[in-house]
């Protein structure tokens, strides 16, 4: 891999001001996908801003109906946070389903997030609950933080310090991960918030997406079997080596009936 | 450029030049000559060079060397007291846990840790826990039996 300049950065100020200042810096959370990037060539930054030294972007808390999760926290830690488990259990189930122990030891919710791979589990968190994602600027809804394939709106020198997920009365997530990689081939949120019912894909598409179809079907009766015909179509979905389009818009399906029934438990 | 990273491996203080792109796993093996941490695929995915940070399990080929500036890295070669193995090891020599062996530095410290994390141990715990390391001897049924064999005398409830 190319090499770059490695900086430690003190607080949040220092990190922007460094990743603002360099040709082309970039901000280093838990370096799951970032280092295997610049190790495939695939990017070259010229300074690479490391935020494990930063305060205030650790840690999770629950208080009254809202999770909020530091920017830095681990999946291993979201995953073993009693207090997680107790207010929304899919989100600390999905935690413990990301890549697999080591990358669950290192890998962060804000890395993960800024990054938006179209097969990220997190991303389906977000929005299936509608969560409030909080940058070093500005809050941004869920709905509106990812907007493409590995594009978010997070603007140059913004940085994700936190999310804010309101409890559900109930959830559930539910994915067919690639058994090499674990990587959602299809994942399924599914929510019973106070705006309704919703219903976030993950894995299927470019960038996690809503099915406007299921969540009316759920409104009126929250069972797997009301989702259980909807099809969607397979037109934008991705096609690759480990599944064709059509092959994932089914498994939209069948993944939405599962998280139902396991939301319902 | 380069500047010192320090640490301490394997109870030992240490110190070298590193460059920002220099891998917590080329520290290792090529600045402080400890090979018994193993790169397979170097891409995140196999666990031959999974070592312990500050107590919990990464993977050295996907961890920088100036992050683990000050931390505490134990090494499989961290392990033994002398000739007395660790549990873990014992375990795995006990069990016939290994067949070429190349895989077998990361799924003791993948293992170790996971019996630190878990009061319980059962067989398909062990293998979901097991996800981030690859054996392509397919040794796995004796890995599993190695690791529910330690957890209990890890433990001291043997």
């Amino acid at each position: 891999m190319y090499d770059f300049n490695y900086r430690k950065a003190s607080s949040v100020e220092d990190a922007v001001s460094a990743v603002t200042g360099a040709e082309d810096g970039r901000f280093l959370a838990g370096g799951m996908t970032i280092i295997p990037t610049i190790k495939q060539r695939l990017a070259n930054p010229s300074d690479l801003v490391d935020l494990a030294g930063v305060g205030g972007l650790t840690g999770i808390s629950v208080s009254g109906n809202t999770v909020e999760i530091g920017g830095m926290a681990r999946h291993a830690e979201v995953n073993a946070s009693s207090e997680v488990a107790a207010a929304i259990p899919a989100l600390a189930r999905l935690a413990g389903g990301i890549g697999d122990p080591q990358v669950r030891n290192r890998g962060t919710i804000g890395g993960s997030i800024a990054n938006n791979d179209p097969a990220a589990d997190y991303p389906a968190a977000v929005v299936g609950l509608g969560a409030t994602v909080r940058t070093n600027r500005r809050e941004i809804a869920g709905d509106d933080f990812f907007t493409g394939m590995f594009e978010t709106a997070l603007e140059p020198g913004e940085l994700v310090t936190g999310v804010s997920f309101p409890v559900p009365s109930k959830a559930a997530y539910m994915k067919f991960p690639n058994p090499a990689s674990r990587y959602a081939i299809v994942g399924v949120f599914v929510a019973a918030t106070s705006g309704g019912p919703r219903v976030a894909v993950t894995g299927a598409g470019p960038c996690v997406f809503r099915v406007a179809e299921m969540e009316q079907a759920l409104a009126g009766n929250f069972a797997p079997e009301a989702v259980a015909d909807i099809k969607i179509g397979d037109d934008d979905l991705n096609s690759d080596i480990h599944a064709s389009a059509e092959y994932r818009a089914h498994l939209v399906t069948v993944m939405a009936k599962r998280a139902v029934a396991q939301a319902n438990g | 450029m380069t500047s010192t990273v320090s640490m301490t491996v394997n109870g030992k203080q240490v110190s070298a030049e590193c460059e920002g792109r220099t891998l917590l796993v080329q520290y290792l093996r090529e600045k402080l000559a400890l090979t018994g941490t193993h790169v397979g695929c170097d891409t995140s995915q196999c666990g031959a060079c999974v070592v312990h940070v500050d107590g919990i399990s990464v993977k050295s080929c996907t961890m920088l060397a100036h992050q683990a500036e000050g931390c505490d890295v134990v090494t499989i070669e961290g392990l033994a007291d002398g000739d007395t193995l660790h549990p873990m090891q014992e375990a795995f020599r006990e069990n016939h846990a290994l067949q070429c062996g190349f895989c077998t530095p990361g799924m003791v410290m993948s293992a170790i840790d996971m019996v630190n994390r878990h009061d319980t141990l059962d067989e398909k715990t062990v293998r979901h826990q097991l996800e981030g390391n690859l054996c392509r001897c397919t040794g796995y049924h004796n890995i599993v039996k190695a690791i529910l064999a330690a957890h209990p005398v890890m433990k001291g409830t043997a």
